[in-house]
């Protein structure tokens, strides 16, 4: 809304430019190397936005967020979970365990794909998950068929009391029956269209753009 | 990846670091209380083992299991080999049984190659008569790379029965490939024709090749493969070439002391050291699982087409 009030003020000082109204939810940009314009459907500050509003959800509805720990899937999964387990640490007045899973081994499409085999990285999970209420971070839900390699995998730790799941972006098209119970945006989108969500952590910057 | 693992020629530097950096998050799996995971599900690895062999066929047999493939191994006393069966005939026949996998451990040289010309399966070199023996290099660059971070400009000394070992032609290869600043010693009968032209220095006494040495690997006396006398007693040997703890110490102070299996204590190598502070023997058998899990993981995708 910010935007908008200083769109109000009348730029009455002629060395400045016209500062063109942008809607901060919806921005056109053009990327270098692409025809068409992509679309931002999250800027840096709307990401942080979203994952207090999360953040602060997931202490209501846990009850404090005792017993409470967030993992994330690899890649974009991992820096989320750790920005939003400080948030709750902030809110609620105690440390959130925090870890990292690899699905690669769980895929249901080992060498059905064609080239060289996904990357193997390393599950780091430094805590028991018995009896805890483990909240599942990823960057995009998508399919549906990564959260569902992520709970074979982790329950391969142990038995958490609840799995909950929150993602940053919902993009529909789900072939398996999964639902995130925290979504920072549902954004609509074709089969053909990719979502990028960049992370400061791994890409330098924060934003998610519609790409294709 | 090409197919099947013949040899480490059959590897890009790129690949040799993928199965190195797999390797790493495999390693992982066998820390957890429930080790295994599903990858390799509904897959079959045939473990076809024409020699004696613990070590080796223990850690492919576990590393095949933690991924979840069926696993069945073909002990040759056992088998319709004794009965005259030919090697092409015995994989003819298990081939025909749809195995994904056939993992060979064999006396002969390049009984891996003729495997990969007749069979559709994927096959992994666990030993060829005095060829190769890719997965032992692998594991034994891991184990370098845990303890050293980086092969550019290391000094490795590997010290013994050139000759016979298959290891030693894994090693170097992959080594010299990596950038690592290879040494052989060992008794002048027992250095390979024209190894220098392998990129490597050759020097055949043990106590000049050590100096400085990053790291030390030693080789078993392959009695069973020697046919007439490369050296006049195993005592002797022992004085000459053996690794002892006065030997060790002209190497660098962080030098490891490496061993494929089985050791002659004694032999090649004293039991001081061999059990000593620089010796990481037992994490090369601990690795080795983790680096075979990562080549299975590697060769379960597509066929790259060449």
């Amino acid at each position: 809304m910010r935007s908008c009030e200083s769109a109000k003020r009348p730029n009455d000082n002629p060395i400045l430019p016209v500062l063109s109204v942008k809607s901060p939810n919806y921005q056109i940009t053009r990327s270098p190397d692409a025809r068409r314009p992509v679309p931002v459907v999250m800027d840096a500050d709307r990401i942080g936005r979203t994952l207090a509003r999360i953040a602060h959800e997931i202490v209501e509805r846990n009850r404090g967020g005792e017993e409470l720990a967030l993992i994330g899937i690899r890649s974009r999964g991992v820096p989320l979970a750790q920005r939003v387990a400080r948030m709750i640490a902030d809110i609620a007045k105690h440390d959130i365990p925090t870890g990292t899973l690899d699905i690669t081994l769980y895929r249901d499409d080992v060498g059905r794909h064609t080239g060289a085999q996904p990357i193997v990285r390393s599950t780091e999970i430094p805590f028991s998950i018995d009896g805890k209420h483990i909240l599942l971070v990823d960057d995009v839900l998508y399919t549906g068929r990564t959260i569902r390699a992520a709970l074979d995998a982790l329950i391969e730790f142990g038995r958490p009391k609840t799995i909950q799941l929150m993602v940053l972006i919902d993009r529909g098209h789900r072939e398996l029956p999964i639902k995130a119970d925290y979504v920072g945006k549902n954004v609509p989108t074709s089969a053909a269209q990719s979502v990028q969500v960049r992370l400061a952590e791994i890409d330098g910057t924060d934003e998610v753009e519609i790409e294709g | 990846m090409k197919k099947d693992l013949l040899s480490i020629a059959d590897l890009t530097r790129d690949e040799i670091y993928s199965i190195l950096d797999a390797a790493d998050a495999m390693r992982e799996i066998g820390e957890r209380p429930i080790k295994k995971v599903p990858t390799l599900r509904g897959k079959t690895v045939v473990n076809l083992f024409y020699e004696p062999s613990t070590r080796t066929r223990t850690s492919f047999e576990i590393a095949e299991k933690r991924l979840s493939a069926d696993t069945l191994n073909i002990a040759v006393a056992a088998s319709s080999v004794l009965k005259g069966e030919t090697l092409a005939d015995t994989a003819m026949n298990i081939e025909a049984m749809q195995p994904d996998m056939i993992v060979l451990r064999h006396a002969s040289s390049g009984a891996c190659h003729l495997l990969s010309r007749i069979c559709r399966s994927r096959i992994i070199n666990a030993g060829d008569g005095m060829h190769e023996h890719p997965t032992q290099a692998l594991l034994d660059a891991y184990t370098i790379r845990q303890h050293k971070k980086r092969f550019e400009g290391l000094k490795v000394v590997i010290v013994g029965d050139l000759m016979h070992s298959r290891v030693l032609r894994s090693n170097v290869q992959l080594l010299t490939k990596l950038g690592a600043d290879v040494w052989l010693s060992g008794p002048p009968t027992l250095v390979p024709t024209a190894a220098e032209r392998l990129g490597v220095t050759v020097c055949t006494s043990v106590d000049e090749a050590v100096v400085d040495a990053d790291v030390i690997m030693m080789l078993r006396i392959q009695q069973e493969r020697m046919q007439g006398a490369f050296f006049p007693s195993l005592r002797e040997y022992f004085h000459v070439f053996g690794m002892t703890a006065e030997r060790v110490k002209r190497a660098k102070s962080d030098v490891i002391i490496m061993h494929p299996g089985p050791m002659n204590r004694g032999v090649e190598i004293a039991s001081e050291v061999a059990d000593g502070p620089y010796s990481v023997i037992l994490e090369q058998v601990a690795n080795g699982v983790a680096v075979r899990m990562a080549v299975l993981y590697l060769l379960a995708g597509e066929v790259e087409v060449d």
